[in-house]
């Protein structure tokens, strides 16, 4: 439970860092402390394999390309949050009615999932979750869901090809 | 142990924050990474919610979003870079061509 706590506000601070910092930079280093403390979730989650998963792939792969991009642009201030002709309410139209929305529904549904306590009390085979490790998933994955699989290499493929058409400079 | 409720209410805590990002920043590299954190959360509710019942499909689920993640990231930064190199903006205000 303590660790939960822990981990639970370094995600939120670390989410937070990302959407106020003033630099892209620090933007990019607080999404790496976001994964990483998702990640620790992970494992209290006793999804192993998950966890050491989301290190190389999103604090290896996709953070190192943020970073890169941001090198490239040169990290200077961004002024982009601070609107300082026009109080903060008017810088919204029709979307702060919607956010107001759309709130009210979060805080009715987190409401009532606290209220009502636990969910259902459906169990699967503990034998089969095994602990959530690379076992288990490597046994599912390779037998059910064979064709996701396929088909997500054809997604990578397709996304390898298009970066590299994308960013090719122009002729 | 931790009720799995609260690990819900911190994924939607955290999903919340990533929609603020994307509404409040104008920097289309600030919007990326909100979107990031948003898919972080909904991994995060479908390995708390495979922990409960003890199935394992659903963290084949979150690999599977890593996956279009990871290939987002990819051609979502090229575009990124090659609408910089026409623009010279990181500010999406300023990037209106589809606008009619």
């Amino acid at each position: 439970m303590v660790l939960f706590v822990v981990f639970a506000l370094i995600a939120i601070v670390a989410a937070v860092g990302v959407i106020i910092s003033r630099r892209p930079i620090y933007s990019a280093l607080f999404l790496l402390l976001n994964f990483a403390s998702l990640a620790a979730l992970y494992i209290m989650l006793q999804a192993q394999f998950l966890a050491a998963v989301q290190v190389i792939v999103y604090g290896g792969a996709i953070v190192v390309l943020f970073l890169f991009v941001v090198m490239l642009l040169g990290g200077g201030e961004l002024n982009d949050i601070r609107d300082t002709n026009r109080p903060f309410l008017q810088r919204f139209g029709w979307q702060r009615f919607v956010a107001v929305g759309l709130g009210v529904l979060m805080v009715a549904g987190l409401g009532y999932g606290l209220v009502t306590g636990e969910l259902s009390a459906v169990q699967g085979d503990p034998a089969a979750f095994g602990q959530g490790s690379v076992q288990a998933i490597g046994s599912v994955l390779y037998t059910d869901y064979l064709l996701p699989f396929e088909l997500a290499s054809v997604l990578l493929l397709v996304g390898m090809i298009g970066a590299v058409v994308l960013a090719r400079p122009p002729e | 142990m931790v009720p799995t409720s609260y690990f819900l209410v911190l994924s939607a805590v955290l999903f919340v924050i990533g929609a603020l990002g994307v509404l409040l920043r104008r920097n289309v590299l600030i919007i990326f990474m909100s979107v990031e954190m948003m898919l972080n959360a909904v991994n995060l509710t479908f390995a708390a919610l495979a922990y409960h019942f003890l199935q394992i499909h659903g963290q084949i689920f979150v690999l599977m979003v890593m996956v279009v993640a990871a290939a987002e990231v990819a051609v979502g930064l090229a575009i990124v870079m090659s609408v910089i190199r026409h623009k010279d903006t990181t500010n999406i205000e300023d990037v209106n061509l589809l606008k009619g």
